[in-house]
C-alpha cells in the first residue's frame, strides 16, 4: 500500500511511456475469459488509471480518463473521484483533450452529486462564448454538459450564455443544440425563464432554421408535457398551428400534435381548430407513428368531435388487424384503453379482436387487452365479463391467469365494490376464483372474504356457504397458496355461524385430520372458528330448551309429560318423524356418530345428543392441541377445552330430564355469558381510524428504537412470508409437533373418510404420505393456445356493452365509512409539482407580461395594422394572467364589476376580429417577435411596478382565428 | 424525453449507455440489470414496448445488439423506434456495415455520434447527411489537432 502510494505521487517517464491505450485495456478485457480474470484485469486497470491520471503529461492523463470512461460507462465503476481530473484538461487547447473531458464529464457528473463543476464556469463560458477560436466540436460538448449535469445555480450564472447561440439566426448548428440545453437549463432553474424563454419563442419563427424550429418544437412539447398547468402556452397557439399545418417533418408534426393535444382541453375553440388538419393527417399519412400520434391526440383531446374520432377508432380497426406487426396491434389496444366507457361502442366494433388477443404470444398484449376489457366493466356487464375470464383463467398459463385473477379483484373490489350488485354472484365469484389451478392471490381473496362479510350484511348466507365448500374440501388443505384464503373461510364460518345451516358440518370440516397441514396461524383462526361455533351452537340449545319450556308450562303439562326434551317440541313442529328417533342415551363418552351425521343431514335444530357429540369430536382433536408448540394454537386450543370443561360441569349433563335445566343458575349466566361475548357485531375498520386516534400525552411517536435491535436478535425474526412448495417438509414437522393429532381415534377418520371419500386416496397411501395428495382441482384442460382461441371467442356470447334491461334485485347496504376511506393523499409528487409551478409562473410572466401593455395604450392606440394584433395578443395574455389569478385568489372581490369588464372586453374582440381578419397571417408571424423587441425594457420596468390587478371574468381570446 | 439510452448485447453485455435523466451509479447498474433480465428474455416476434415502471422502453434488435431507449408514457413509441432505426442507420453509414466490435473499440465514437442526433433527450438531427457531415467535420479537426500535438511530443521527447 505504501509502495503504491509511494509510486503514485510519482507518476515516472516510464509509466508516460508504455503506458496501455484505451484499445490494449478493451483487449485484455476481452481476452479474459472468465469473470474473475476479468475483474483482476480491471482492478489491474484502475490502479494504473489512479497513477496515470495524476501524470502532468495532458497526453497520458487523456488517455487514463478515457480508460477510465470506459470502466466507469460499460462496467459501472464509480468515477466521481476522477472528477477533478477532467476538469484539469477542459482549459487544453489541443482539441481531443478538452472532448474526451467533456465526454467523461457528461457521462459520469451528477447534478447532485458533483459539487465540483462550479470550477468549470469559467471554462464553460469560454467554450460558449461565439469566437472565431471556438470550434463547435468543443462548445457542442460543452452545452452537452451544462444540459446534463448543471446545477440550478451553475445554470443560473450560465443562462446568459446560451444567449448568443440562441439567438444566432444563421444555420449554426449549435443553435438546436442551444434551444435544448435551454430546455434542461430552465427545468432545473425556473429564474431563468425571463432570459430564455424569449430566445425560445423566436426559434418557433418561419425564419428560423428547421433545425432550430424542431428543436424549439421539442423543447415546448416538453415544457407543455411537463406543467401541471399548460395554459401559459397557450398565447403561442398560433405558431403551433402554423407549424401544424406546414411542417413537412413527421418529427416535427408529432411534437406539435402532443402539444395541442395539451392545449386543446383548455380552449374548446383550440380543439374546434385543429380538428380538421388532425383528421386530414389521418387520412393523408401513411407513416404510422404520426397516424398513432393523431388518434392518439384525438382520443385524448378532441372526444367531443365525432366524425374525428370515428375515423381515428377506424384506424385503430387496422392497427388491430395487422397480424404480422404486434407493436401495432399493442398500440391499438393501448389508444382503445383511452377511451373509456363513454365510447365502449369503438371497443365492442372490435371486440373479437379484443378477445382473442388475450390469447396472443406475447404477455405485454395479452395484458393490455385485459386492462381495456377490465376498464370497459360497468356494474351491468361485470357479472358477464368476470365469469368469462375466470373461465379463462383456468385454462392460461399460470402467470397470465393469476393477473386475471388480479384484475378481477382489483376492479370488483375498487371504491367499496361499487360495480358489484349481485353480491351473492360476486361471494361464489370469489370461491370460483380459488379453483383456479394457478390460484396464488390469496392474501386479495382473504381480505375480500372477510371484508364483504363485515360490509355487506346481506351477503353473509351466501358467503357462509362459500366459506363451508372452500372448508369442508380436504384437497384445498394441502396448497400453502389456499391457507390464507381458508384461514379467511374459517373466520367467516365462526363469525356468521348463525346464517349456517349446519354448524355441525363446520366444526366437522374445521377439525378434518389433515388441517394439521397448516400453518398454525391459520390454525389458530379454526380452533378460534371451532370455539366460536362451539358456543353458537350451545347457546342455540339452551335457548331452544328455554323456549320449549315455556311453551310446555303453556300448553299445560297433560300432553307430553316429561317424557321429552323440551328442544324436541320446536323440533317437532318442524319435523314430526324425529320425535321417535330421539331418545336420550346414556353413553355420553361413547358417542354414536350415527346420530350426529343424521341430525346433520336433516338439518334439524339441535338436540342433547348432537351437542354432547359435538363436544366428544371437539375434544378428542382439540385436546392435543393444547399440547402444541405454538402459542397461538394453543392458547385458543386451551379456550376451547375451558368452555367445554365448563359445560360439562354444569348439571346439564347429570340431569337428564329438560325441565330442571333452565333452574340452573350456572347455564343461564353461562350463556348470557357467551352471548354478550359474541353478540356484538365486528364492523370495518376505516382507513383513517388510527389517525383520528390522539397521541397520549408523553407519548414520543419519533423516538429512537434502534436499540430495540440488540433486544431483538435475527433469529427472532420468522420468514414466514416465503411461499414455498415444500409440503413434505412442513407437514412433518407439523406431525411432530402434534403427533396426538395423528393418532386420533380410527373411528373418526374413518367417519371422515366415508364422508369425504371422493377426496381421499387408495386406502394406505393416505396413511403413510398424505402429502401426495391430488393438488386441489386438477386442471381440467390441458394448456393448449390451439383450440383456445375458438373457445375465448366463443366464451362471450354477451357482449362487453352494458345491457339496458337489467332485472336484477336492489343492491344491498354496503358499509361504507367516511369518503377519505382508502383515499390517502400521496405527497409523493408535490416537490416536483412545485417546481413545475414555478418554471410555469416564470414562463406565465415572461409570455404574458411581455405581451402586455398598458391598458391606456392600447385604447387610444390608432395604429391598426400591427398594432391591433398585439392588442389582441396583450388582451389574451392579460385576460389569461387575470383569470389564473382571480381563480388563485378566489372571486372574492368584484363579482360586479368583472362580468361589466367581460362584456367590455368581448364586444372589443368582436371589434377587433373584424380588423384583423384581412392582416391575419402576417401580424400572426411578426407579432410575437416585434412585441418582444419593442418592449424589452419596457417590462423589465414593470417588473418593479407592483401589479395593479383587476379581476375579469375568464374569456379567452380565439388565438386562431 | 427519452431518459437513457443502451445498447446491450445478447449476452448481457453493456455495449453503450447514455442518462439523460440523473442517475446514480448504482441505480444506473440496478436498471441495467432489471431491464437486460426483461429485454433479453423477450422472444422474437413479439412486440418492441416494455413497461417498466412506470416508464416505457422501446427496443430494437439488431443482429446481437439490442437498443434500448426509456421514455415516458406519453411519449409516442413508434417515433422513438424510427428514433433507434435511424442512429443505427447513422452508425452503419459511418463505420461501413457496422457491427459489435466496431462499437467496442470505437466506444466514445459511437457517443459522438449519439450526442449529434440527441441531445438532453430529445432529437436534434433528423438528416443523416447533416450529422454524418458533421461527424467527419470533428474527426478531421481532431485528427490535425493529434497530428500537431503528435509533433510537438515528439519535438520534446527529442529535446530531452
Amino acid at each position: 500500500m505504501a509502495a503504491a502510494s509511494a509510486s503514485s505521487s510519482s507518476p515516472s517517464l516510464i509509466d508516460t511511456l508504455f503506458q496501455r491505450s484505451l484499445d490494449d485495456l478493451i483487449r485484455v478485457l476481452r481476452s479474459s475469459s472468465s469473470a474473475a480474470l476479468e475483474a483482476a484485469a480491471i482492478a489491474r486497470a484502475l490502479d494504473e488509471i489512479r497513477r496515470e491520471i495524476r501524470s502532468p503529461d495532458l497526453d497520458t492523463k487523456v488517455v487514463a480518463l478515457q480508460k477510465l470512461t470506459y470502466l466507469a460507462s460499460l462496467h459501472h465503476f464509480d468515477m466521481s473521484w476522477a472528477a477533478f481530473h477532467a476538469l484539469e484538461l477542459l482549459p487544453s487547447t489541443s482539441l481531443p483533450q478538452p472532448r474526451a473531458a467533456y465526454l467523461a464529464a457528461s457521462l459520469s457528473f451528477h447534478p447532485s452529486s458533483t459539487d465540483l463543476l462550479p470550477l468549470a464556469t469559467h471554462q464553460l463560458r469560454k467554450h460558449l462564448a461565439p469566437s472565431p477560436s471556438n470550434s463547435p466540436a468543443v462548445a457542442a460538448p460543452a452545452l452537452h454538459l451544462l444540459a446534463l449535469a448543471s446545477s440550478p445555480d451553475l445554470a443560473r450564472h450560465l443562462a446568459p450564455d446560451l444567449l448568443p447561440i440562441l439567438s444566432n439566426q444563421s444555420s449554426n448548428p449549435l443553435r438546436p443544440k442551444a434551444v435544448a440545453t435551454a430546455l434542461r437549463v430552465l427545468a432545473v432553474c425556473p429564474d431563468t425563464a425571463p432570459v430564455l424563454f424569449k430566445p425560445l419563442v423566436e426559434c418557433l419563427s418561419l425564419s428560423s432554421d428547421p433545425r432550430a424550429v424542431s428543436a424549439a418544437i421539442g423543447a415546448f412539447c416538453e415544457l407543455a408535457l411537463a406543467a401541471p398547468d399548460p395554459s401559459p402556452y397557450l398565447p403561442l397557439a398560433p405558431e403551433f398551428y402554423r407549424l401544424l399545418v406546414d411542417s413537412r417533418n413527421n418529427w416535427v408534426t408529432i411534437k406539435v400534435l402532443k402539444i395541442f393535444a395539451r392545449l386543446a382541453p383548455l380552449e374548446p375553440r383550440v380543439a374546434a381548430r385543429i380538428v380538421d388538419p388532425v383528421c386530414q393527417l389521418l387520412r393523408r399519412f401513411t407513416a404510422k407513428s404520426l397516424v398513432f400520434e393523431c388518434i392518439r391526440t384525438v382520443f385524448s383531446s378532441l372526444l367531443d368531435h365525432d366524425a374525428a374520432v370515428r375515423l381515428a377508432v377506424d384506424k385503430i380497426k387496422e392497427f388491430l388487424a395487422s397480424d404480422d406487426d404486434p407493436n401495432l396491434r399493442y398500440l391499438g389496444l393501448q389508444a382503445l384503453n383511452m377511451l373509456g366507457p363513454a365510447h365502449s361502442w369503438a371497443v365492442e366494433d372490435s371486440r373479437e379482436v379484443v378477445i382473442q388477443s388475450l390469447n396472443d404470444t406475447d404477455t405485454n398484449i395479452r395484458r393490455e387487452a385485459l386492462r381495456l376489457i377490465m376498464g370497459m366493466l360497468c356494474d351491468s356487464n361485470v357479472v358477464d365479463i368476470c365469469n368469462m375470464l375466470i373461465k379463462y383463467a383456468i385454462k392460461s398459463d399460470p402467470e397470465f391467469a393469476n393477473e386475471i385473477l388480479d384484475e378481477v379483484l382489483a376492479t370488483c373490489g375498487r371504491n367499496v365494490y361499487e360495480l358489484i350488485v349481485d353480491f351473492d354472484w360476486y361471494v361464489s365469484l370469489l370461491g370460483e376464483m380459488v379453483r383456479n389451478p394457478h390460484f396464488a392471490k390469496g392474501d386479495e381473496i382473504e381480505r375480500q372474504l372477510v371484508d364483504v362479510g363485515l360490509r355487506v350484511r346481506d351477503a353473509r348466507p351466501e358467503l357462509i356457504r362459500v366459506a363451508r365448500n372452500l372448508l369442508i374440501d380436504p384437497a384445498l388443505l394441502g396448497n400453502p397458496f389456499l391457507c390464507k384464503v381458508l384461514s379467511a373461510a374459517a373466520w367467516v364460518s365462526g363469525e356468521y355461524v348463525e346464517f349456517s345451516r349446519n354448524p355441525l358440518e363446520l366444526v366437522e370440516a374445521l377439525l378434518q385430520p389433515r388441517t394439521n397441514l397448516l400453518p398454525p396461524f391459520v390454525r389458530a383462526v379454526y380452533v378460534q372458528a371451532v370455539f366460536k361455533i362451539l358456543a353458537y351452537s350451545f347457546i342455540s340449545f339452551i335457548e331452544q330448551i328455554q323456549a320449549g319450556e315455556s311453551l310446555a308450562i303453556g300448553n299445560s303439562l297433560n300432553q307430553r309429560g316429561g317424557k321429552q326434551e323440551g328442544s324436541d317440541l320446536v323440533a317437532a313442529k318442524s319435523s314430526s318423524d324425529q320425535n321417535n328417533a330421539f331418545e336420550i342415551g346414556d353413553g355420553v363418552a361413547t358417542a354414536d356418530k350415527a346420530i350426529l351425521f343424521d341430525s346433520i343431514e336433516k338439518q334439524e335444530t339441535f338436540k342433547h345428543e348432537s351437542i354432547s357429540c359435538l363436544l366428544n369430536l371437539i375434544e378428542t382433536v382439540v385436546g392435543p392441541l393444547s399440547e402444541c408448540g405454538e402459542v397461538e394454537v394453543q392458547e385458543r386450543a386451551r379456550n376451547v377445552l375451558g368452555l367445554i370443561l365448563i359445560i360439562r360441569g354444569t348439571q346439564f349433563w347429570n340431569i337428564e330430564e329438560g325441565h330442571e335445566l333452565t333452574r340452573d343458575n350456572k347455564i343461564t349466566k353461562m350463556v348470557e355469558l357467551m352471548e354478550s361475548a359474541f353478540s356484538e357485531e365486528l364492523g370495518p375498520v376505516s382507513t383513517n381510524a388510527q389517525k383520528r386516534v390522539s397521541v397520549p400525552e408523553g407519548l414520543i411517536l419519533n423516538e429512537n428504537l434502534s436499540e430495540l435491535l440488540d433486544i431483538l436478535g435475527d433469529d427472532d425474526i420468522n420468514p414466514c412470508a416465503s411461499v414455498s412448495f415444500s409440503l413434505r417438509n412442513h407437514h412433518s414437522t407439523e406431525t411432530n409437533q402434534d403427533s396426538a393429532t395423528a393418532i386420533e381415534p380410527n373411528s373418526l377418520l374413518a367417519e371422515h373418510r366415508k364422508r369425504h371419500g371422493l377426496y381421499y386416496l387408495p386406502m394406505d397411501k393416505d396413511k403413510s404420505e398424505s402429502n401426495d395428495y391430488p393438488c386441489a382441482n386438477e386442471p381440467l384442460l390441458p394448456v393448449s393456445h390451439g383450440e383456445d382461441t375458438e373457445d375465448i371467442v366463443k366464451l362471450p356470447a354477451q357482449s362487453l356493452i352494458p345491457e339496458k334491461a337489467k332485472p336484477t334485485k336492489p343492491r344491498p347496504v354496503v358499509i361504507r365509512l367516511d369518503e377519505g376511506d382508502g383515499v390517502s393523499s400521496s405527497n409523493l409528487s408535490t416537490a416536483k409539482e412545485s417546481k413545475d409551478d414555478m418554471l410555469s409562473g416564470a414562463i406565465r410572466d415572461v409570455l404574458l407580461r411581455n405581451e402586455k401593455k398598458p391598458s391606456s395604450t392600447h385604447k387610444t392606440s390608432s395604429d391598426r395594422t400591427s398594432q391591433r394584433r398585439e392588442n389582441d395578443g396583450s388582451e389574451n395574455s392579460e385576460l389569461i394572467s387575470q383569470q389564473k389569478e382571480s381563480n388563485s385568489f378566489g372571486d372574492r372581490e368584484h363579482g360586479k364589476s368583472s362580468s361589466r369588464k367581460s362584456r367590455h372586453h368581448h364586444k372589443e374582440r368582436i371589434e377587433s376580429s373584424g380588423q384583423n381578419r384581412d392582416n391575419e397571417e402576417k401580424s400572426h408571424r411578426h407579432s410575437a417577435k416585434s412585441s418582444h423587441h419593442h418592449r424589452r425594457h419596457k417590462h423589465r420596468q414593470r417588473g418593479d411596478a407592483p401589479l395593479d390587478i383587476v379581476p375579469q371574468s375568464p374569456v379567452i381570446q380565439d388565438f386562431l382565428l | 424525453m427519452i431518459h437513457f439510452v443502451i445498447l446491450i448485447s445478447r449476452q448481457g453485455k453493456v455495449r453503450l449507455t447514455k442518462w439523460y435523466s440523473p442517475y446514480q451509479q448504482k441505480e444506473r447498474s440496478t436498471v441495467i440489470r432489471e431491464l437486460s433480465g426483461l429485454i433479453l428474455s423477450r422472444g422474437p416476434k413479439l412486440c418492441n414496448f416494455v413497461e417498466w415502471k412506470g416508464y416505457k422502453v422501446v427496443y430494437r434488435r439488431y443482429a446481437s445488439l439490442y437498443f434500448c431507449m426509456c421514455i415516458d408514457p406519453d411519449d409516442n413509441e413508434l417515433e422513438i423506434l424510427e428514433i433507434i432505426h435511424h442512429f443505427v442507420e447513422i452508425l452503419d453509414r459511418y463505420f461501413g456495415s457496422v457491427c459489435e466490435l466496431d462499437l467496442i473499440f470505437n466506444f466514445h465514437k459511437a457517443y459522438y455520434i449519439l450526442d449529434e442526433i440527441l441531445i438532453a433527450g430529445e432529437l436534434q438531427e433528423s438528416s443523416k447527411k447533416a450529422v454524418a457531415r458533421l461527424i467527419a467535420a470533428q474527426d478531421s479537426l481532431v485528427e490535425t489537432a493529434k497530428e500537431e500535438a503528435g509533433s510537438i511530443s515528439n519535438m520534446i521527447s527529442q529535446a530531452i
